[in-house]
């Protein structure tokens, strides 16, 4: 299948006072149609910004570098960084792609009904459907719909927002942690309306803390680190077996595995390290991590591109001097 | 003890708890299991004193609460500290980091940008995210700085509402750990609002759940959870 989003090089700074915050650096990859891409990594790492960053809604004090282009469908390509506010406003947001935000209860509007918000924007996109037919797809009851924001539990604000993000039939669908707030039986559902997006032929990158979901829903999985992706692949082989330092005390850090913090502080964006930003808590640096380690494949083949094309799977490549061994049997 | 009994609250004629009684004992971590919409965060709201109850009791350390809200006496609502599972509406979007993990040692009438550091640094917040405005940080590092908060006036209660549902695993640990810390050194009763099974067999003493209405029974237990009909401990 096509890429539906192909990214290259993208980087994003903040101008706070007397620093520069690199929020993200060369961000490389693609989603697929009828697949989902999952972006895992520490908080404050720049999965939001990334997200934000297509969409043309980062604050002033950003600039945005690289390119990212979208299949527009019937042979258009729409390049989103260059992309006008006219262009983002009118065609990208809503309705070529849906975002689910982070903190749902923020983007709704505190004195107005969920049901006004979500008829106001199936009005603003000619949709069809009405508020009830919507929001009943997404595990919502029509007495639900009377509620002012503040009424709504954090898990209802997420599924008037999840309705909202997809109600202009987006084909490519940036869901922000679209789960917080969910017990585990909403989890499996939303994850399983994410997977039927993918059956339609949409795309979707899935910004999770979520392992275990990400492990049921995602195709690919990359993980990102100081706003740099260090690690990509299948996600099933990426989380089984990872490669990255980072990555492996990431999976290993979860509940269920030793719960255990990876140790030292988070890097400052500010002020990163010239070479590899991990390198201050990791057990297996070395003189050698004082240069940048590029993404490459277990061969040493560094990345081209995105040469691998239609549905083989991604190849599993990693941004490390001393990545952990395979252990395959 | 911090004590909930025969708690009811209603959203209009609907029902968001229905006669629950709960206890957050010092010293220990209580676990608050329960399906989504099923009243967890109302009950930690109750439990705060930022939610008057329309029926039954609440008592901190033995001392009927009878005013809610800022009109409780201010000795009783510093003794209870709350976590909300969205940090940005809990947050003034004004104010720098600095000053929201400050707030409370402001209002209490001493200001303290060492006490500050150290409790910044506690959460793993580095020093150059302590001078930006909410909307310039990260959801997690939001969430950080306001267990920093939290923390800042030593409370002998914490509740944690959902508090690391949108942090990664390894922050997820930290954080955990922080409030394990914390708890094991000042001898705090901990209250630990979850979905997560698993993160609760991790992290707390024993795990009470909460039902759907109008079925309001507790079932507790470490790990495997057993239907019981009241908490008469
Ligand atoms: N407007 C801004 N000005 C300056 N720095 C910013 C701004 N917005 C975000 N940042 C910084 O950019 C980095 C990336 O933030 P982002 O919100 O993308 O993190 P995230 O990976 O989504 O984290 P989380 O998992 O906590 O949501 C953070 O370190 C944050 O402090
Ligand atoms: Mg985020």
């Amino acid at each position: 299948m096509s890429d539906l989003l192909t990214v290259d090089g993208l980087s994003v700074t903040f101008r706070v006072p007397g620093a520069t915050v690199r929020a993200v650096s060369g961000a490389a990859f693609r989603v697929r149609a009828g697949r989902c891409l999952a972006l895992v990594g520490e908080s404050g790492c720049g999965k939001s910004v990334l997200a934000h960053a297509l969409l043309g809604l980062l604050p002033g004090n950003a600039t945005v570098t690289g390119q990212a282009w979208l299949d527009a469908g019937g042979g258009e390509r729409i390049e989103l960084v260059g992309a006008s506010r006219k262009v983002l406003a009118r065609r990208v947001r809503g309705r070529l792609v849906g975002l689910i935000p982070q903190s749902p209860a923020t983007y709704l509007t505190p004195v107005r009904t969920a049901r006004a918000q979500l008829e106001e924007t199936l009005r603003e996109l000619g949709a069809p459907q009405g508020a009830a037919e919507l929001a009943g797809r997404h595990g919502l009851r029509p007495a639900d719909l009377d509620k002012y924001p503040h009424e709504l539990s954090g898990g209802m604000a997420q599924r008037v927002a999840n309705a909202m993000a997809l109600a202009g039939d987006p084909r490519l669908v940036l869901a922000d942690e679209p789960t917080t707030g969910l017990d585990r039986p909403l989890v499996d559902r939303a994850m399983a309306a994410l997977r039927e997006l993918c059956a339609e032929g949409r795309a979707v990158l899935l910004i999770t803390h979520d392992l275990r979901a990400a492990e049921r829903v995602a195709d690919d999985l990359a993980v990102m680190y100081a706003g740099r992706l260090v690690e990509a692949g299948p996600a099933a082989e990426v989380l089984a077996r990872p490669r990255h330092p980072y990555a492996a005390g990431l999976i290993a850090a979860q509940p269920d595995r030793h719960f255990v913090p990876i140790p030292g502080m988070p890097p400052e964006l500010t002020a990163l390290p010239d070479g590899c930003a991990f390198r201050p808590r990791c057990g297996r640096a070395s003189e050698a991590c004082a240069v940048l380690p590029a993404m490459a494949a277990p061969d040493g083949r560094t990345r081209d591109g995105h040469a691998a094309g239609g549905d083989a799977a991604e190849e599993h490549t990693v941004a490390c001097h001393h990545s952990l061994e395979e252990s395959r049997a | 003890m911090l004590e909930a009994s025969g708690v009811t609250v209603r959203y209009g004629r609907r029902a968001a708890l229905e006669d629950v009684s709960l206890r957050v004992v010092p010293g220990t971590v209580t676990g608050l299991a329960g399906p989504s919409g099923c009243g967890k965060s109302t009950l930690a709201r109750v439990l705060a004193l930022m939610l008057r109850p329309d029926a039954g009791t609440v008592t901190l350390d033995g001392v009927p609460v009878l005013r809610w809200r800022q009109r409780a006496p201010r000795e009783l609502r510093v003794r209870v500290a709350l976590l909300y599972q969205q940090p940005r509406p809990a947050v003034d979007p004004r104010l720098p980091l600095a000053e929201v993990i400050g707030e409370p040692l402001a209002a209490a009438g001493r200001p303290g940008p060492d006490r500050v550091r150290e409790l910044a640094e506690l959460t793993g917040l580095t020093g150059d995210l302590l001078g930006r405005r909410p909307h310039e940080v990260s959801d997690g590092q939001l969430q950080r700085a306001c267990l920093a908060r939290a923390l800042a006036l030593e409370p002998r209660y914490l509740i944690c509402d959902e508090m690391t549902t949108m942090l990664d695993a390894s922050t997820q640990a930290h954080l955990v750990g922080v409030v394990r810390d914390y708890q094991r050194r000042t001898g705090a009763g901990v209250l630990a609002i979850s979905h997560d099974m698993t993160l609760l067999g991790r992290w707390a003493d024993r795990v009470v759940h909460l039902g759907e209405p109008p079925f309001r029974t507790f079932a507790e237990s470490a790990h495997q959870i057993r239907q019981v009909r009241d908490l008469g401990e």
